[in-house]
């Protein structure tokens, strides 16, 4: 029925990282400049310790690899395997298939931050050293899940899973409202914010991959440690309650821990649709539903996924960029469907 | 021996006493079912037991209160069957029995040889060796039934809870599926409590009957002793014939009252 997980899961921890090593080959030797892209390959070996090779690749060359494509490639592997990842474990403790890592407000929260940032980023803060928008973006974010989270668990006995998400869905709103006011007031910065939402990987540096590297690092162990708990929570709140899970104490870490991560990603590089959502059902609809092997495979899909997404997003209007969120949307979207189609078929 | 005492167990939803004043004690082997018309606190008292809802006054364990209990803790003592247990459908019939291992392997650890050696066993025991790796979806009501009893004791818990056991099986299924029970709780010497609709089968299959009615045991003890007509009547407003077998088997026949109810 599924591509059957036996025969040891650490095979497709392998398999996963493989497929991540791949997809960061080919994302480092495609782009508009740079030398042909059979010779990065050869440059990557030479780089590597004890082995030469002669790759005909100039400094000036290697510096575009280097500087320019392999932050982005990191930037990307690192926000696709958090939002998938991050996705896949909000859909399993909320049984919820529909769930996004948005749902608690990161998303709202951080569009108004940012939105913030760039009507006041005129040229008061041109001459900052940090750029004032993910650090706005990512205080906002937390700060939406902060209020979410205050208000959803602050009915007492009542402490749903739901009234969390209804608290989502209200600082949502607010959110939004918030930041359509200040674009009212700001009409100047409509096409940043917008260029913003659709998210971006364009201008990563190493200084992004270092500064989201922490937070992603510390979300995504969290998560991968509570796999197999958060398998138990399929069979509902009260059986796994039944069987030993401490449901809500689950429940609010992975949450944070997902969130957080969330966060750190959603400030580098705006609001990346899609990937938390269809990466973790495609592999649901190829692998099966266990979140002991859901969680880990989402991760590296969505790794993956990101990389080869922003491939197309750098070459198809070059010189310009296509943002990554419709490039995701619009080669994610025609293969769910297929995949979906698949699974029709075999049943 | 392990044994399990209620005394004065009272189970409130919103200030509203579902089950109140309960009080049993049941010793290791002993099988008692609960029996009541709908609403009569079967399933809130049940649910009590597996810590599940608050509840009052002292259920106690080996001797100790269950209430103090951690949630690991108290489901390595007491495994609990609900009335619609979820069998998630793409998870294998080997999968979902381990996962009443829970209790016994860490938050972030995996399980070891012997988990899976008791699992593959009970496996065995309860004849589903053959269903090993297929999916809860693929399965049929009876074989649903003993792979959710398989999970149940997986948890290696001397206190069983049964909540409706057989009310989704035809009569073939119920009937093998309480000798399952019966079998299991003489060979491990578990204490069963189960909640059951069908009289005949409560009477036939516990040692004991407790009626509720309105939260309130209104009657305990054999078949014999709580399965009469007036009580029937009285507590679930039934008209029923109730015949004594020769072999001691108590028969529940509800009677045709032809239009004049």
């Amino acid at each position: 029925m599924f591509v059957t997980p036996r025969g040891g899961r650490g095979t497709w921890w392998v398999l996963g990282g493989l497929t991540v090593v791949v997809a960061a080959v080919v994302g480092l030797s495609l782009g508009p400049a740079g030398p042909t892209w059979w010779r990065v390959p050869l440059v990557l070996l030479d780089r590597l310790p004890l082995l030469s090779i002669d790759s005909g690749v100039t400094d000036a060359q290697w510096n575009i690899v280097w500087q320019i494509r392999a932050p982005r490639v990191a930037l990307a592997a690192l926000v696709g395997a958090m939002l998938s990842l991050a996705g896949a474990s909000y859909q399993g403790v909320f049984r919820n298939p529909l769930v996004d890592p948005y749902l608690l407000g990161v998303a709202a929260g951080a569009g108004l931050g940012a939105t913030i940032a760039f009507a006041v980023n005129r040229d008061a803060t041109a001459t900052w050293p940090i750029n004032p928008v993910p650090v706005a973006a990512f205080i906002g974010g937390v700060v939406a899940v902060a209020l979410t989270y205050t208000v959803g668990t602050a009915f007492g006995r009542s402490r749903s899973a739901t009234t969390l998400v209804l608290a989502g869905v209200a600082v949502t709103s607010l959110a939004t409202a918030a930041q359509t006011f200040v674009l009212q007031r700001n009409n100047d910065v409509v096409r940043q914010v917008y260029s913003w939402i659709l998210g971006r990987l364009s201008s990563a540096t190493w200084g992004d991959v270092r500064l989201v590297l922490p937070y992603i690092a510390v979300s995504v162990g969290t998560l991968l440690l509570y796999r197999r708990v958060i398998d138990v929570l399929r069979v509902g709140d009260d059986e796994a309650r039944a069987l030993g899970v401490n449901v809500n104490q689950v429940r609010i870490i992975v949450v944070l821990a997902a969130t957080l991560g969330t966060s750190a990603a959603v400030a580098v590089s705006g609001l990346i649709g899609f990937v938390g959502i269809i990466v973790p059902h495609a592999v649901r609809l190829l692998m099966g539903s266990s979140n002991r092997i859901v969680l880990p495979l989402s991760m590296f899909g969505g790794a993956t996924f990101l990389i080869a997404a922003d491939v197309p997003s750098r070459i198809l209007t070059s010189p310009a960029e296509t943002p990554i969120g419709v490039v995701t949307a619009f080669f994610g979207a025609p293969f769910f469907l297929f995949l979906l189609r698949m699974r029709e078929a075999r049943q | 021996m392990n044994s399990l005492i209620l005394r004065s167990v009272r189970v409130e939803y919103g200030g509203c006493a579902v089950v109140s004043g309960v009080d049993e004690t049941l010793m290791a082997g002993d099988w008692l079912c609960l029996i009541g018309p709908n609403g009569a606190g079967k399933s809130s008292l049940l649910r009590a037991l597996a810590g599940l809802v608050e509840f009052s006054g002292s259920v106690q364990l080996d001797g100790s209160e269950i209430r103090g209990l951690g949630a690991r803790e108290l489901a390595r003592r007491v495994a609990f069957v609900p009335q619609e247990p979820v069998l998630p459908d793409d998870m294998s019939v080997t999968d979902y029995v381990m996962l009443g291992r829970n209790p016994y392997i860490s938050t972030f650890g995996r399980e070891s040889a012997r988990d899976r050696d008791i699992v593959a066993s009970l496996i065995a025991e309860l004849s589903l060796a053959m269903y090993a790796r297929r999916m809860l979806g693929t399965l049929s009501g009876g074989e649903r039934q003993r792979v959710v009893i398989a999970r149940a004791l997986a948890q290696e818990a001397p206190v069983l809870l049964l909540d409706e056991p057989t009310s989704a099986l035809d009569l073939g299924h119920q009937q093998h599926a309480l000798e399952l029970v019966d079998r299991l709780r003489r060979a491990k010497n578990l204490i069963v409590v189960s909640a059951m609709h069908d009289l005949t089968l409560a009477g036939l299959y516990s040692d004991r009957l407790l009626l509720l009615h309105q939260g309130v045991g209104v009657a305990r003890g054999s078949a014999h002793e709580v399965l009469r007509s007036e009580t029937l009547a009285e507590f679930y407003g039934v008209s029923a014939r109730v015949i004594h077998e020769q072999d001691g088997t108590v028969v529940v026949v509800p009677q045709r009252s032809h239009g004049d109810l």
